[in-house]
């Protein structure tokens, strides 16, 4: 087991490598640095200044230097420094790496309670009209492109019916600390963890659904009953034991999943995340924010899989000695 | 022997043999009374959209107009107009048709890849398989998005040639799983074996043999994949990452809703675009599912 852990982390550290090198070339590639973008709003300062202060950033410096130096300071804890904002980079990053954390459990937490129930109905009650229900919105949840949906969700709930604030994370006029501000925060979150959650489900309960109608004809079912257990008890405690588990392994893509469509759900809900981070910061060629927001999401990306395919080691013992 | 005996030899082979691809399609449809709706109102709407927009005058609907901006729904501009007094309805139509055809074109291209490189994985397994594999395992962890956007504003003269190659770049992975693991259990099969053993060389194989057998799984993937991207280009297009200023997409209207004045009460400038996405999705989605239930013989309805 341990051995497997190891070997799955070790085996992370050349893609992390490659995507670093990647994405700092990219960013390195874009028009413009943000010295002079920053120059261009401010006429009046000396072009030799501009000169000296792109010497000290280093952006004179072969690119090879330039992500050594990087890479450095990276290990160090020093994520570098916001052109635009003139902040540190960690600093920026705080809250709203925060925000999107509590957004991405808000997700991930609505989906299992949203999934596992209707998985569980879908596969007990098969052709019932429940099960088509279900199957019914498990159809059209893989269809419908999220931020549609999330326009859509924004304009009935939160302009129309005015049940939910459309932009921030926190109301701020709530003092911090307090019980009001706690709620504050819930009621932002709702709305766009909600929305993630209603598209994220597909999975989970087509799973759950598959698993218990093939559970529930195997030969242990099939014992149960003969022993004259009850039907309650014939679904909680042989069916469910064996098909909710490997409901873990599917942790590792859904949170793959709510990061990559955290750019739109924090862009439409005007939420404070670190997807809204990277589209201003893209926007306003602030490029070295953008190099860390990439790598790490790409970082967490990989924890998610990792985590994944432990879980999944875990359940499956068959996987650990193939490998 | 008379023409009759002839006619009932004739429907007693038919009857013999298993139905074919059209065939068991239609039945699907038939039965599935929602998809078979979903592949007529798709069509009419694909019509409309392409003769209209071929029939439309473009330059009039793109000339800004100050006198008639944010006008609601008329006679004149059935769906009124935008911040720049221009017909929201011939908008709808144009950029209908851009996110449309780039939707094709970029399945078509993704597939191309992916299909090429999934049955040379599958076909011919070994270090080619494993190269490929691990190349596919790489892209599949990437923040694609994010690394999209990063190109978007990357690319010096962006232009729609570039926006499709960047979402090819990353869109091909799935199908080319896909297709390798099921090449894989092709490549087991005796057929294969005995073309083989016949000398025929690999490609033939591969081509006149091993595809074919897999046309059912492409032709659902591809479906199912075009409405992915069609979701994709117009999501993109929505942040202003996607096609560029002058090929306006579903996206580009639906971006006006990012003013909240428009969002709440302007809704005719991005609501129809929206709605119009939303309906093509769940039509291509819904015939994508029947036709994978035709291709599954142990899934069908009919």
């Amino acid at each position: 087991m341990l051995k497997y852990t190891i070997k799955r982390i070790l085996a992370m550290i050349p893609q992390l490598f490659i995507l670093s090198i990647l994405v700092f070339l990219l960013t390195k590639a874009m028009p413009g640095d943000p010295l002079s973008q920053a120059f261009r709003a401010n006429p009046n300062l000396d072009p030799a200044v501009l000169a000296e202060l792109q010497e000290k950033a280093g952006f004179n410096d072969p690119w090879y230097v330039q992500y050594v130096n990087w890479i450095k300071g990276l290990l160090q804890g020093d994520l570098g420094i916001s052109y635009i904002h003139k902040v540190e980079i960690t600093k920026l990053l705080g809250d709203r790496f925060v925000n999107t954390i509590w957004l991405g459990l808000a997700t991930l937490i609505l989906t299992y309670l949203i999934a596992i129930p209707l998985g569980l109905i879908a596969g007990r009650y098969q052709n019932s009209w429940a099960d088509k229900m279900i199957v019914g919105y498990n159809y059209v949840s893989y269809a419908v492109p999220l931020f549609v949906f999330a326009l859509l969700m924004l304009f009935i709930f939160g302009f129309r019916l005015d049940l939910f604030p459309t932009s921030g994370s926190v109301n701020p006029q709530v003092e911090p600390g307090t019980w009001d501000y706690f709620l504050s925060r819930i009621h932002h979150l709702i709305l766009p963890a909600l929305t993630g959650a209603l598209l994220s489900t597909v999975g989970t309960i087509q799973y759950l659904r598959n698993e218990i109608i093939d559970t529930k004809h195997k030969d242990f079912v099939k014992t149960a009953r003969a022993k004259g257990t009850s039907e309650k008890n014939v679904y909680n405690r042989h069916i469910l034991r064996n098909s909710l588990l490997p409901i873990a392994a599917f942790l590792g893509s859904d949170i793959v999943g709510i990061l990559g469509g955290s750019i739109f759900i924090e862009q439409i809900f005007g939420y404070p995340g670190i997807g809204q981070l990277f589209i201003t910061s893209i926007s306003q060629r602030d490029y070295n924010v953008v190099i860390i927001l990439v790598m790490l999401s790409g970082f967490l990306a990989l924890l998610g899989t990792l985590l994944s395919d432990i879980i999944l080691s875990i359940i499956d013992p068959r996987i650990r000695i193939e490998n | 022997m008379n023409s009759v005996d002839v006619n009932v030899q004739k429907s007693e082979t038919e009857q013999n043999q298993a139905p074919t691809g059209i065939h068991v399609i239609w039945r699907e449809l038939a039965k599935d009374k929602l998809a078979l709706f979903s592949l007529i109102l798709f069509i009419g709407v694909v019509l409309f959209i392409y003769i209209y927009s071929f029939l439309l005058d473009q330059s009039a609907v793109t000339t800004i107009n100050l006198r008639n901006i944010f006008s609601p729904p008329n006679a004149e501009n059935w769906l009124g107009t935008d911040y720049g007094g221009r017909d929201v309805f011939g908008q709808l139509v144009i950029g209908a048709r851009n996110s449309l055809t780039i939707g094709i074109v970029i399945t078509l291209v993704t597939s191309f890849i992916g299909i090429t490189l999934g049955v040379i994985a599958g076909y011919f397994g070994g270090w080619v398989d494993y190269i490929i594999m691990r190349f596919i395992d790489f892209i599949l962890v990437l923040p694609t998005t994010m690394l999209i956007i990063v190109f978007v504003s990357l690319v010096p003269r962006f232009n729609v040639v570039n926006f499709i190659f960047i979402m090819s770049l990353f869109y091909w992975t799935a199908i080319a799983r896909l297709i390798r693991s099921k090449t894989l259990a092709e490549r087991e099969l005796d057929y294969v074996s005995a073309s083989k053993t016949l000398g025929s060389p690999n490609w033939k194989i591969i081509l006149f043999q091993v595809l074919p057998n897999l046309s059912s799984i492409i032709i659902v993937n591809m479906t199912l994949n075009l409405a992915g991207n069609i979701g994709i280009e117009t999501g993109l297009s929505y942040l202003g990452f996607g096609l560029p200023e002058s090929v306006p997409s579903l996206g580009t209207l639906i971006s006006y809703s990012t003013n909240p004045d428009v969002m709440q009460n302007k809704w005719w400038v991005w609501l129809p675009a929206a709605i119009l996405i939303l309906v093509l999705m769940l039509c291509i989605n819904f015939v994508g599912q029947a036709l994978k239930r035709a291709a599954d013989a142990r899934q069908r309805l009919g």
